[in-house]
């Protein structure tokens, strides 16, 4: 499959605090990020709050001006693009967000909310266009009759299929899917993921999945990309990262997880000690040397880089782990 | 093993007044919360889980919401009928709750301390300021938070989640409460800081053995902490059981649904996961009989017309349903 989006150390620094007589700080969320997406491939994105995710997702979409780093779609680096000429980009790259009550117009109704894109782009004619909404409608799964009705009128599951048509409207080849199933209930947070799996298939969609579940990163995703204080830690096949991790981090994070079934539940788990540093301040060296149970000296001053030793899974780890190195640790996870 | 029950929900009914008039957002909820024990209480969104523990800390809004049927009976007494000084007695004292936000929980213009204080001035009239303050110290180390004699100082804003969700459980725990209400405790925080608050709660448990009902739509942390299970749909409650029964042989078509619907880390790569069809109906058009028939792929007739009685099945699990037998 052809490489589809490639982002080279892409950084997105906000200042912020300062006054005529006071020194501001920067937020480093984002900090030296590079992958690249192939066309119709999933790549998740996990990470907990304030690790910078839904910032990259943002920064892609040049929604920020990025810092540095340059971003490539289709080969074209489109880093510096002017605002209009990133508009009629935008046909390709979609995103849907997280709360769908908030990301659809609520004076809008339906029709025009999906109706939109089209509009501004100036594709068809109104009555052409009244015909692809309906379409959409039935591909997302809502009756044709919801063109008239207002979001409100809808629950939230419901609505998020509105974001999702709104979304592939205008046929785009990227979306970006920004926590877009987690303020939703299991039972429809599974059919939303059942829709996003069909409706990529049946498109040949590339979507970058951001969520802080990982169960669900796990379910959707073809490559996963841990991210840990705006960098990203390990990269590589899904299964591959989940089955055998190799950054402590990763590690500690998947065995976190409450599992749902009552007898592994004594099962012992890998507890870190303390909460994400702070973005302002980021630790020197490795950013998780604070919170690491094996971090030595040169995790405090070395920072490690995102390196593929085998294959094409890569981490950032000067230990990285291995089925044989840490045996005990094993056992434990 | 026999434990002694603390708390009888019989029959709970709920009503709210709403623009549209009455509607009845609990109907027929029945469980019992045990000594040392751990109950959860399951369901999605609107299911009626908050609201069941309002109804039984007394918190329901004024005079919108009341309790309109039933009764719940704490170490034998109807807590529905308690005149406020008696209710003001209870809660905080006997039942505690942590709430779902730590974020809103704590009020931003007091020190921890002041409001870890706050409940002991009120409970604890044998304790004098300084006694209180040291108490307090003591309740910030028993959850874990380090240097607490500095602590005990700073303000909500100083603190991250879990440590602010650490605060409300030291103050929810200050007077050894018999049985404590944790609604979505863990829902907010991130997996790393959801793992060490469980972890947390689970110790707490064992060294004063209250018991908890614990609030969450989360299976996975259902599985991790509680004995005994409610699932709840639509207000009402629609399977009670020990939690391995629960996992192992559901027999409500909506507790299997559930449990299908969520991926987990062992369930095979990028397949289909089995759903439950359409949304929870409105409260205002909720269906004549059983509450689920509009989503049930066993749905009948006679699930249409009659609400499906209680079923005991082996030991404590119970089931509501017409069609239990079918469901594998």
């Amino acid at each position: 499959m052809p490489e589809l989006l490639r982002i080279e150390n892409i950084k997105q620094h906000f200042s912020s605090g300062g006054g005529i007589f006071r020194k501001g700080y920067t937020i480093h969320a984002v900090d030296g990020v590079s992958f690249s997406v192939k066309a119709g491939e999933t790549l998740g994105l996990v990470g907990e709050s304030g690790c910078g995710k839904s910032t990259l997702g943002r920064s892609i979409l040049k929604l920020f001006e990025p810092t540095a780093g340059k971003i490539f779609f289709e080969g074209r680096d489109i880093t510096h693009l002017s605002v209009k000429k990133m508009r009629s980009l935008r046909q390709e790259m979609q995103i849907i967000f997280q709360d769908p009550t908030e990301s659809l117009n609520s004076r809008h109704t339906v029709g025009m909310i999906i109706e939109e894109p089209f509009i501004i782009h100036g594709i068809g004619k109104p009555a052409e266009r009244k015909l692809w909404v309906k379409e959409l409608l039935l591909k997302v799964g809502l009756p044709e009759s919801a063109t008239e009705r207002y979001p409100h009128e809808f629950s939230g599951g419901q609505k998020q299929r509105i974001g999702i048509a709104r979304a592939i409207a205008l046929k785009p080849k990227l979306i970006i899917c920004d926590e877009s199933v987690s303020a939703l209930d299991v039972s429809v947070q599974a059919q939303i993921l059942n829709l996003l799996l069909a409706l990529q298939q049946e498109m040949k969609l590339a979507l970058i999945f951001i969520a802080h579940d990982l169960s669900v990163v796990k379910h959707i995703s073809d490559r996963v990309a841990v991210m840990y204080l705006g960098k990203i830690v390990e990269l590589g096949n899904a299964l591959e990262v989940y089955n055998s991790p190799r950054h402590p981090y990763t590690q500690a994070l998947l065995s976190a997880i409450p599992v749902a079934d009552p007898r592994k539940r004594n099962t012992e788990r890998i507890m870190l000690k303390g909460e994400l540093p702070s973005p302002i301040n980021p630790p020197q060296g490795c950013h998780f040397h604070t919170r690491c149970p094996y971090a030595t000296d040169k995790c405090k001053e070395e920072q490690p880089l995102l390196v593929a030793k085998a294959g094409d899974h890569a981490d950032a780890c000067h230990y990285p782990l291995t089925n044989q190195s840490k045996p005990e640790f094993r056992q434990l996870a | 093993m026999l434990h002694e029950v603390l708390l009888e929900v019989k029959n709970l009914g709920t009503e709210f007044t709403t623009d549209d008039g009455i509607v009845r957002v609990l109907d027929g909820v029945t469980f019992n919360v045990k000594k040392g024990q751990t109950l959860g209480i399951v369901g999605e969104s609107g299911c009626g889980k908050s609201v069941t523990a309002m109804s039984i800390m007394g918190l329901l809004p004024h005079p919108y919401g009341r309790v309109n049927a039933g009764e719940i009976l704490y170490r034998g007494t109807n807590v529905v009928d308690l005149p406020p000084e008696k209710l003001y007695e209870m809660r905080g004292n006997s039942i505690s709750m942590i709430f779902q936000d730590p974020m809103t929980a704590l009020n931003p213009v007091h020190s921890v301390g002041k409001q870890l204080c706050e409940v002991l001035e009120l409970h604890r009239k044998d304790l004098d300021k300084k006694d209180r303050l040291t108490y307090a110290i003591r309740m910030l180390e028993k959850v874990g938070i380090p240097s607490p004699e500095q602590r005990v100082m700073e303000y909500p804003h100083n603190l991250s989640g879990g440590m602010r969700q650490r605060v409300i459980i030291a103050i929810a725990l200050a007077c050894k409460p018999d049985i404590l209400i944790c609604d979505e405790p863990t829902t907010a925080l991130d997996v790393t800081v959801q793992a060490q608050i469980l972890d947390l709660m689970r110790e707490l448990q064992r060294e004063t053995g209250m018991a908890m009902i614990f609030i969450t739509h989360d299976l996975g942390v259902v599985a991790e902490i509680c004995d005994d299970v409610v699932v709840m749909y639509a207000g009402r409650a629609v399977e009670t059981a020990d939690i391995f029964t629960l996992f192992e042989k559901p027999k409500h078509p909506y507790t299997k649904g559930l449990l299908n619907s969520m991926p987990t880390l062992s369930a095979l790569h990028k397949q289909m996961l089995v759903t439950i069809p359409g949304n929870v109906p409105h409260l205002s058009e909720m269906p004549e009989g059983c509450r689920f028939c509009t989503r049930c792929a066993y749905a009948t007739e006679e699930c249409r017309n009659t609400v499906p009685i209680w079923t005991q099945l082996d030991g404590e699990h119970r089931v509501s349903c017409h069609h239990w037998k079918e469901v594998d």
